[in-house]
C-alpha cells in the first residue's frame, strides 16, 4: 500500500472511493479537498481489525480541516466555519490546487 | 392534584420494569459474550461488575479540573494542549490508554465534538456520553448545520467567529478547552472547576461572563 508522506498544511483530497466494508472515512469528505491541520500518529488500519486481523501495517493518521463551503453548496453560516476529521493515509491524495 | 384525578384501581401506580421492553439484539450479543467470557474463566463476574462500575463513575469533574488548572497555571495549559492524557496523570487522573487532544476555545474560534460514525467520546476523563450525543440527528446535524444545533443548545456564535467541528471518526478523543469567562479573578480552581460542565467540554455550551 503506498501513499504520500504528508507535513502540516497541505493540501489534499480524500480519495472519492466506496469500497465495501468497514472504514473510518466518513462519507461526507469523500472527493473533497481539505488541508491538513495536523499529524497524529500511527494507528492500526481499522479495515483490517475490523475482521480480527492485526491491522498491520499501522498508517499515518492525519486531522484534516475541510472548509464547510467546500463540503456543502448550501451551508448556512461563516464563510470560515471548518470541520476537522481524523483520516487515514491511504484515503489521502496530495492535491496540486488550492481550493475551489 | 386536582383535575387529573383517577379511580384507585383503574389506573394503578405502575412505573414500568426495564424488562418490559425486549432487548435489542446488540444487548443480548452483548450478556452473551459476557457470559462466555465468565464461563470460559477469562474474566470473573467480579471483574465484568467493577469494570462496569469504574466506567460509569467517570464524571465530568476530571475534565473541568484540567480546565480550572489550565486557566490559572499557562505552563500547565502548554502541557494539556500538548498531551491531555499526560496532563491529567499530573493531577492523578486517569484518562485512559486513548490518546485525548484538548482544543482550545478562543475570541475567534469556537470549538465542538462530534462523531458521526459511531458515538466516540472521552469517558475516561469525562464520563458517559449524554444520549442525544448519540442520536443520529445529533450526529448529523452537527457537522451540517452546525450553528443551527447550537443555538437549539442556547449557544449562539457569533458570526464572525469560526465554528470548528471536530469528528472523532478514528484514533483520538476531544475535549474542548473553554474561554476563561471574565470577572473571575477570584476565584480559586475549584470555584472555576464549578464553571466547567459537560456541555461546555463538549462545546455545546459556552460559560457566560460574570460582568
Amino acid at each position: 500500500m503506498s501513499f504520500p508522506t504528508l507535513a502540516v498544511g497541505e493540501t489534499v483530497i480524500v480519495r472519492a472511493s466506496f469500497p465495501p466494508g468497514h472504514t473510518r472515512a466518513p462519507h461526507y469528505v469523500r472527493g473533497r479537498r481539505g488541508v491538513v491541520a495536523g499529524i497524529a500518529g500511527q494507528y492500526p488500519n481499522p479495515e483490517e481489525l475490523a475482521y480480527g486481523r492485526s491491522g498491520k501495517p499501522e498508517l499515518p493518521l492525519y486531522r484534516v480541516r475541510f472548509h464547510q463551503r467546500d463540503l456543502w453548496d448550501d451551508y448556512r453560516g461563516s464563510a470560515d466555519d471548518t470541520v476537522v476529521v481524523e483520516v487515514y493515509a491511504n484515503w489521502l491524495e496530495r492535491s496540486s490546487e488550492g481550493r475551489p | 392534584m386536582s383535575g387529573t384525578h383517577h379511580h384507585a384501581g383503574e389506573h394503578p401506580p405502575h412505573q414500568p420494569d426495564i424488562e418490559e421492553h425486549p432487548f435489542s439484539t446488540y444487548q443480548v450479543m452483548a450478556e452473551a459474550v459476557g457470559e462466555l467470557l465468565v464461563e470460559k474463566q477469562i474474566i470473573s463476574r467480579d471483574e465484568l461488575r467493577r469494570t462496569i462500575e469504574t466506567i460509569e463513575s467517570k464524571s465530568p469533574a476530571a475534565g473541568a479540573k484540567l480546565v480550572a488548572r489550565a486557566w490559572t497555571d499557562a505552563a500547565f495549559k502548554a502541557r494539556l494542549l500538548a498531551d491531555v492524557n499526560a496532563a491529567a496523570a499530573e493531577l492523578g487522573i486517569d484518562a485512559g490508554p486513548v490518546p485525548i487532544r484538548a482544543v482550545e476555545n478562543t475570541p475567534s474560534v469556537h470549538n465542538v465534538i462530534v462523531c458521526t460514525l459511531c458515538s466516540c467520546y472521552p469517558r475516561m476523563l469525562i464520563g458517559l456520553p449524554p444520549p442525544w450525543y448519540k442520536s443520529r440527528a445529533y450526529r448529523s446535524r452537527c457537522v451540517r448545520e452546525p450553528r443551527a444545533v447550537l443555538s437549539e443548545f442556547g449557544t449562539t456564535v457569533p458570526d464572525g467567529v469560526e465554528v470548528r467541528v471536530h469528528d472523532s471518526t478514528a484514533d483520538l478523543r476531544y475535549m474542548v478547552l473553554p474561554m476563561r469567562p471574565k470577572d473571575t479573578d477570584g476565584f480559586d480552581t475549584d470555584a472555576l472547576a464549578r464553571l466547567v460542565t459537560r456541555d461546555v467540554l463538549i462545546g455545546v455550551s459556552v460559560i457566560s461572563d460574570f460582568s
